[in-house]
């Protein structure tokens, strides 16, 4: 089984503050994995880190994507390779349809591959088939890029984006964050849909809850910039169970 | 922060794409200006005594006024007798055809994307195409004769139809309304003339493309556009000029007189050198556009896309005289490097029951400065008068200033004045969002401009409004890390 991402040693900080201390990660095709541990244990940088935000300073190790150095990649050709983040906190963008937004990317990732632009009505049409994976209502299309959308509606338009732009490796974080029962059943369902024995998922949150619907196949704990734990779904359930101090207790007597 | 700097740096590398100039043989006078010089313009295009009387008492009228300092604006004093006041292609034969028009200018159009060429022409519209100072070519001109319809340049309208001409020139902006439109009273050099007769609606939208091309050349166009009762008319006019080191004043008048229940719709893209990446040459555009719904439900409105010049002074405004009349004002100005921009509208009430709407879109980049200056004038007579005005104000990273200056003159109290106003800022969340799709920085910032300037794109007429799209995002080109 070849590797699709393959993370060594990664460190990472913020405006001279380390935030990652050396990450270990990989993900096989046809993957589910969960990142879990308690706030500021660096889920977030590390997800902002795999897309190339550039308030994050790399400072040691490599990110390897189909076996490409993300490092060497511009944010948009992370995307372009495949990678997905569906934000935490997705950006309102005013004037611009979701419609639009979404012709622009699709087309971009096209042209990156060489390929014509759609015309827009097969264009419409797929948009249409991908709504339906997380019950949105077409009417979305014409509206501002989540601009009014309620927390759930934004979040369902990030896994519609998804199942727009088929990425092989999609990092949701947060994803679970604000939602309803309702609306994560939804959005855990289009997520479910979009797996296949070639794409791979990394799932960051802080609670279980999640899990319920994306099963995941291996569970991380992040803890200071580390990830110092992994095991299978059962990992989840202790975690609820038993919170994270045993974890960190644990982890500062092996240090 | 690291992102905006990006930005900043490669705002400052922007070229302005259509920097070429055409070698064109120039008719010019030297520079300067005295009362021949009018003389001079005058007998050059064989104008009656009237209209040489009336450049002259223009002429003494700005002898005593003073440049206005009151504009949010910077620039070193303009030396007015540095300044050429005539320039003209030299015509080899006059162009009967498009085949006899000077193949160079026809490649110049070309290249600015100008339609000159037939297919455009089949496809609707007809082109009255100033270069510098005289018109070249006017087509569609028999067509829109048989429904009455007068589109020519104004010398023509001067000689064809000077009854009409003598009846508007200077009735919505007279000679002695401000110092610029006073030089243009006495220097103009030429312009178009619109007259739509009673009842007729204009089948084609007008346009008309303007370019400065000859060094040192101020220019003086002159506008006239007339909507008799009951009629319609869409006028285009968009700009683009070949980049050039020293500043080219550019003082323009345009005048609109719309009749009972008639209408006109006057869209602007206006693309002049907006000077180099540090601020050096560059367009001065000082212009004076006026329009009057002279009679009841007449409505004007005007759209205008600015993205060029070094210095923009312009207020595009109506006066709503008849009763139930309706003036609109849609404008999107964006500056960039070094550019200056003061612009916005007037809104006189006057007539029962009239109506005006303002939609300002404000776009900076760069260390630009983008001012909004609108006046909304109720007057005591002017019953139950409406307005709402929108002024947006989109930052393009830190180093560019928006300012809005609102002014409201309420003397009616059964007026309704709404005004809403928003600062936003293209800020790093939204570029990395539109990165992590797939959309580099600068189509990012493409597509939210247009975005945030759609209301006021829905308002050109189509072709006009992929135009100005384009536009946008050549001017903010660069604008992006």
């Amino acid at each position: 089984m070849s590797s699709l991402l393959e993370i060594k040693n990664l460190h990472a900080s913020i405006e001279d503050r380390e935030i990652l201390k050396g990450v270990d990660l990989v993900v096989h095709a046809g993957e589910v994995h969960a990142i879990m541990g308690p706030n500021g244990s660096g889920k977030s940088t590390l997800a902002s880190v795999l897309a190339g935000k550039e308030d994050y300073t790399v400072t040691e190790g490599s990110i390897l994507l189909n076996g490409k150095d993300l490092m060497e990649l511009s944010p948009e050709d992370r995307s372009h390779e495949g990678l997905f983040l569906a934000f935490q906190y997705p950006v309102e963008i005013p004037g611009v349809s979701t419609a639009n937004f979404l012709k622009t990317a699709v087309n971009e990732h096209r042209a990156y591959r060489g390929d014509e632009p759609l015309d827009p009505g097969a264009f419409l049409a797929l948009m249409k088939e991908k709504m339906k994976l997380v019950e949105m209502d077409p009417s979305f299309l014409q509206r501002s890029l989540n601009e009014g959308f309620s927390g759930g509606e934004k979040k369902r338009n990030e896994i519609f984006q998804m199942a727009m732009l088929e990425p092989t490796l999609a990092v949701l974080d947060e994803t679970d964050s604000g939602l309803d029962i309702d609306a994560l059943r939804i959005v855990a369902g289009g997520v479910n849909a979009l797996r296949t024995p070639n794409n791979a998922t990394v799932v960051i949150t802080h609670y279980q809850r999640l899990l319920d619907y994306i099963v995941p196949d291996v569970v991380h704990v992040l803890w200071n910039g580390r990830i110092v734990r992994s095991g299978d779904k059962s990992l989840a359930l202790e975690l609820e169970k038993r919170g994270y101090d045993w974890i960190k207790n644990e982890t500062a007597v092996e240090a | 922060m690291a992102q905006e700097q990006n930005i900043l740096d490669e705002v400052v590398q922007s070229d302005y794409k259509y920097g070429f100039t055409t070698d064109i043989e120039q008719e010019l006078l030297p520079k300067g200006l005295d009362e021949s010089v009018i003389r001079f313009i005058s007998a050059k295009k064989n104008e009656p005594e009237w209209l040489l009387e009336w450049r002259l008492k223009a002429f003494e009228q700005w002898k005593r006024m003073v440049e206005p300092t009151w504009p949010n604006v910077k620039y070193p004093r303009v030396d007015f007798q540095d300044i050429i006041y005539w320039a003209a292609p030299k015509k080899k034969e006059g162009p009967a055809s498009l085949d006899e028009v000077d193949p160079e200018l026809l490649a110049t159009f070309e290249k600015l994307g100008i339609p000159l060429e037939e297919q455009k022409v089949l496809a609707g519209v007809a082109v009255d195409v100033v270069l510098d100072s005289v018109s070249v070519k006017t087509t569609f001109q028999d067509k829109l004769a048989e429904l009455g319809i007068i589109f020519c340049p104004i010398s023509e309208a001067v000689a064809n139809h000077p009854e009409l001409v003598r009846q508007y020139i200077g009735s919505v902006v007279p000679t002695n309304d401000n110092f610029y439109a006073a030089l243009n009273s006495a220097v103009f050099s030429d312009g178009s003339f619109v007259y739509i007769p009673k009842g007729v609606r204009c089948p084609i939208e007008l346009s008309t493309y303007f370019r400065i091309n000859a060094r040192n050349t101020g220019q003086f166009e002159r506008t006239l556009i007339i909507a008799d009762e009951g009629s319609y008319v869409s006028y285009l006019e968009g700009c683009t000029a070949p980049q050039r080191d020293e500043n080219q004043l550019h003082a323009a008048v345009v005048e609109l007189v719309a009749h009972r229940d008639a209408e006109i719709k006057y869209s602007t893209v206006q693309n002049w050198f907006p000077g180099d990446a540090n601020g050096k040459g560059g367009i001065y555009n000082f212009v004076t556009k006026r329009g009057v719904c002279e009679g009841r439900n007449s409505k004007i409105s005007w759209t205008q896309v600015e993205t060029g010049s070094a210095i923009t002074w312009k207020y595009p405004s109506v006066v709503l005289k008849g009763d139930n009349s309706m003036g609109e004002f849609y404008s999107v100005a964006v500056t960039n490097n070094h550019q200056q921009a003061d612009t916005g509208t007037k809104m006189i009430h006057i007539g029962k029951n009239t109506r005006s709407r303002i939609v300002s879109k404000g776009i900076s980049a760069g260390v630009s400065q983008n001012s909004y200056r609108g006046l909304v004038k109720i007057l005591k007579v002017a019953q139950g008068a409406r307005n709402y005005s929108q002024c947006d104000s989109l930052l393009i990273g830190d180093a560019c200033g928006a300012h809005t200056f609102p002014y409201l003159e309420v003397a009616n109290e059964t007026a309704t004045v709404e005004h809403e106003a928003t600062t936003s800022k293209i800020g790093e969340d939204m570029l990395f969002y539109c990165n992590q799709r797939g959309i580099d920085t600068e189509a990012a910032v493409a597509l939210i401009v247009n975005g945030y300037a759609r209301e006021v794109l829905n308002q050109l007429p189509m072709e006009f409004a992929v135009e100005a799209q384009k536009l946008l995002a050549i001017s903010l080109e660069g604008s992006v890390g």
